[in-house]
């Protein structure tokens, strides 16, 4: 499947996986974390239950201090 | 466009800023010079002496409130800018009361936590409104790291990659150039 992941093309060999199975793909580790799938906010407890599909706009936001 | 039109554009806006230290300081003294029409500044804090470092803020004002004194500087800059000050500690519960009237909103917090709660709350309270963060801008140098990246309407500027910590302290050069950038932004949309 083709997704969009912070504004750039990814493909991936299956169809479809879990928000939780793309973050430990991408080692997406960091303490803060904002994923929006389609524009909508997905919460932690969500990940594993959340599908991410072909033509999927995800989008993860790393929070750092600072400011 | 001139920069009378400029002015007349702008005096109709009002933009928001969560956050008056490094980022939120520097962000609304830059709409300010420009003519934004009003301002609406939170920030729970006093200033301390380290944060002279990069917020716009001045000796003689150590262990003054923020927010409240951010308006005073405003104010002696460009005296047109109506601005509201809300000494207070922003939060999911408060949020959307302290700006519902904002045209855009400015993300210029410091803990990661506070970062969280208003990219949460702008899509909960006002989901069609624009939220620009900044996001990565300690250290020193490396100017061509610091971008501007389109979600939407969330916006981020910043490296998205430098985080604050003892060996890399926030300093003015790189935040003053993140806030600068949120204002350009924000003029951006505004002037559309």
């Amino acid at each position: 499947m083709k997704i969009i992941l912070n504004n750039r093309p990814e493909t991936f060999e299956c169809t479809s996986m879990t928000m939780g199975e793309l973050m430990e793909i991408k080692k997406f580790t960091y303490k803060k974390i904002i994923v929006k799938v389609n524009n909508k906010i997905v919460e932690p407890h969500e990940y594993n239950s959340t599908i991410i599909k072909e033509n999927d706009n995800v989008v993860v936001l790393h929070l750092l201090a600072g400011g | 466009m001139k920069f009378q039109e400029i002015k007349k554009k702008l005096k109709t806006k009002t933009v928001g800023i969560a956050g008056c230290g490094g980022l939120g300081s520097n962000c609304a003294v830059a709409l300010a010079r420009v003519g934004i029409g009003k301002l609406i500044i939170a920030d729970f804090d006093k200033i301390e002496e380290s944060n002279l470092n990069r917020q716009y803020f001045f000796g003689d004002q150590i262990g003054k409130i923020k927010s409240d004194t951010l308006k005073e500087n405003i104010e002696s800059i460009n005296p047109e800018v109506e601005v509201i000050s809300h000494n207070v500690f922003v939060d999911e519960y408060n949020f959307k009361a302290l700006f519902k009237e904002c045209d855009l909103i400015i993300e210029a917090f410091d803990k990661p936590e506070s970062k969280e709660m208003i990219v949460k709350a702008m899509s909960k309270f006002f989901p069609e409104k624009t939220l620009i963060m900044g996001i990565g801008m300690s250290g020193w140098g490396e100017n061509d790291s610091i971008k501007e990246t389109k979600y939407d309407n969330l916006i981020i500027c910043g490296d998205q990659k430098s985080e604050v910590s003892d060996g890399l302290p926030p300093l003015a050069p790189r935040v003053g150039m993140v806030a600068n950038m949120q204002a350009n932004v924000a003029l951006e949309i505004l002037l559309k």
